[in-house]
């Protein structure tokens, strides 16, 4: 069971009914669960839009996108039936918040879907979790069949004439599948492959129907946001950056886990306060602020408020909200090599630049990482990276370049110190080393 | 409904509880084929793997071919086409648990199964794997072991780890 934690700056929101048993629906209901579905369906899809508008409440995924303005982008009428998806396909390393909610409060994801159902005239949801995540779709599939036996889903919800759905769905390993148009594909039991857009899913979406499509944070928000009212939540985060959110602390952190704080809060606070700093007495020397697939900032860099603006003014992104803490034992080329190895593993292989650029980028920083590299791979790298910026289906390609690109400019000192046969300087045992196998001649051993 | 129509040999690859399992699950969708990766899923749970048999049979209910179901179920990488361990340890290894120490912790169960990436010890009880991440990074290092998630590890838990279900196998040999 995943460890919880806690801070005296934290404002429990979306964590509130955290470690309280609020996986029962009894327990959820006592601690003031679906009282927010039923203020929706009292006041009408109109209001509900306005309020969400209202709150600021941005896409937890990582694009920060206003989830009122999304909602309000899908046609009143439709030919086709329109649909909610939940996005928990959670997989960018360094976030881990999605599972604490399957955990711990799965009511408040059927909340929020129930909620913009109603807001944007869908009668049906998808909650679609990572294949990994199997013990939590089992506690998901419990809480939505508890819920229809409730009248909360089905036909003549709680009474009213309205009538909702929702089907738990699993995943079977891709990252990829955590973009919205490839959880589309993967969700019609195809390869979880891109779209092209426009259209966006708003208008043509899953199976050709209308489609919002939202983060697991920000649907179990939004009951919050209702109970609380739009002006409440709003007040608590920054300007235009509604509420709180989940940060996970992970890497060198005395104090790891996932923390719940106002949008803005100080990253330097969050890791030397909250977090409790570096252990060992080791020094801070970087900082991925959002997941991997953020620009690494310095420690001179990091006296900012975590809000999607300020981050996105101190030349990274907010992300996902799992900061990932480096000290200065670690070595940037390796960490480097292993970011892109994911992006490299996970890339769909859809579009060249990015299934060409990862591999390349990959294949460079091994060869570079061991001891084999030369001076000019060190621009090199930075330049394969710069031209898959914007050239691809998707973000993905986006997400291995940046961080490259950052990590070859901060720590380009680094990168040399690895040149001319030198080792790693930073070289431990059990660290993986490239095995450089030489061709032979034609005799076989 | 099972097909009446299907050929007899292809009735046993489903357990009579999968066969149900999946005619449920087609029920839920607007489209039969969204059943598609969960059941095969479940299927490689209950089977092990994605036998031949497996893929025939799933092409066969989501009235799809055995080319389209080959098509999808090779791009996801929880899916395998040849048998894993009873208990298959994956360890993740990117960029949150890597900083406290996966790689040790991977190379510790390298050492005490004697096998490397995707093998099999040769009882067929454990397979390791490196894994992308897992969602567990706050409590890093990670594993799962089967669905089962291990976190905070160190390297000097992996022989504790491995002897509980080494435990488990001997009492389910018991009871059989």
């Amino acid at each position: 069971m995943p460890k919880l934690v806690t801070h005296p700056d934290e404002v429990k929101i979306v964590s509130r009914r955290f470690g309280m048993g609020a996986e029962k629906i009894d327990r959820h209901i006592e601690l003031g669960g679906y009282e927010a579905v039923k203020k929706c369906l009292a006041q009408g899809s109109d209001w509900i839009i306005e309020e969400m508008k209202a709150s600021n409440l941005r896409g937890r995924g990582g694009a920060g996108f206003s989830a009122g303005m999304k909602w309000s982008f899908v046609p009143k009428q439709s030919a086709k039936p329109k649909y909610i998806l939940v996005n928990g396909d959670e997989s960018e390393p360094g976030t881990c918040k999605d599972h604490l909610i399957f955990l711990h409060d799965p009511h408040s994801i059927i909340e929020g879907t129930i909620i913009a159902g109603l807001a944007v005239g869908a009668q049906m949801g998808f909650i679609y979790l990572r294949g990994e995540y199997r013990y939590l779709l089992q506690i998901m599939e419990r809480a939505v069949a508890d819920a229809y036996a409730r009248g909360f889903l089905g036909k003549n919800i709680f009474g009213s004439d309205k009538e909702f759905q929702i089907v738990t769905q699993t995943g079977a390993g891709a990252y990829e599948v955590g973009e919205e148009s490839a959880l589309m594909e993967s969700l019609e039991g195809k390869r979880g492959i891109p779209r092209i857009k426009p259209p966006f899913p708003a208008v043509v979406g899953l199976y050709g129907g209308p489609t919002v499509i939202n983060n697991a944070e920000t649907i179990a928000t939004v009951p919050h946001v209702i109970q609380m009212g739009a002006a409440a939540y709003a007040a608590i985060g920054t300007p235009r950056n509604g509420g709180t959110r989940l940060f996970g602390l992970s890497g060198h952190i005395e104090h790891p886990g996932v923390y719940e704080l106002p949008m803005g809060y100080n990253l330097k606070k969050m890791i030397y306060e909250v977090g409790g700093g570096i252990p060992g007495g080791r020094k801070l020397k970087a900082v991925v602020p959002g997941g991997s697939s953020t620009p690494v900032l310095l420690p001179e860099e990091i006296d900012i408020g975590m809000d999607f603006d300020q981050v996105g003014k101190a030349g990274s992104m907010l992300g996902s909200g799992g900061v990932v803490v480096i000290d200065d034992q670690t070595c940037m080329v390796e960490f480097a090599l292993r970011t892109i190895s994911f992006y490299a593993h996970e890339s769909c292989g859809w579009c060249i630049p990015c299934r060409e650029g990862t591999d390349w980028l990959k294949k460079s920083l091994t060869r570079f990482h061991a001891g084999f590299g030369a001076p000019s791979d060190i621009d090199n790298i930075a330049y394969l990276a710069e031209n898959m910026l914007g050239r691809t289906f998707c973000p993905l390609g986006d997400a291995a370049a940046m961080p490259t690109i950052a990590f070859v400019k901060k720590f380009r000192k680094e990168f040399e110190d690895h040149l001319n046969g030198k080792p790693c300087p930073f070289a431990r045992e059990g660290m993986p080393q490239l095995t450089v196998v030489r061709c032979r001649t034609r005799e076989v051993v | 409904m099972s097909d009446p129509n299907a050929p007899p040999e292809s009735k046993s690859v489903f357990s009579p509880a999968l066969a149900a399992r999946f005619d449920a699950l087609v029920e839920k969708y607007p489209a039969r084929r969204s059943a598609l990766i969960p059941m095969l899923l479940y299927a490689q749970d209950e089977v092990g793997y994605l036998s031949d048999a497996v893929i025939t049979e799933v092409a066969r209910r989501i009235g799809i071919t055995e080319l389209e179901v080959l098509n999808v179920a090779t791009y996801y990488s929880m899916l395998r086409f040849k048998p894993a361990g009873q208990y298959n340890i994956q360890v993740c290894t990117n960029i949150s648990c890597m900083l406290r120490g996966a790689y040790e912790v991977y190379e510790r169960f390298r050492e005490e199964l004697g096998v490397g990436d995707k093998g099999v010890t040769a009882d067929g009880v454990f397979s390791l794997e490196e894994v992308e991440c897992i969602g567990a990074c706050c409590w890093a290092p990670a594993i799962q072991v089967n669905y089962d998630f291990h976190d905070e590890l160190k390297p000097d838990d992996v022989s504790n780890i491995l002897s509980q279900y080494k435990a488990l196998v001997q009492s389910k040999k018991k009871n059989a």
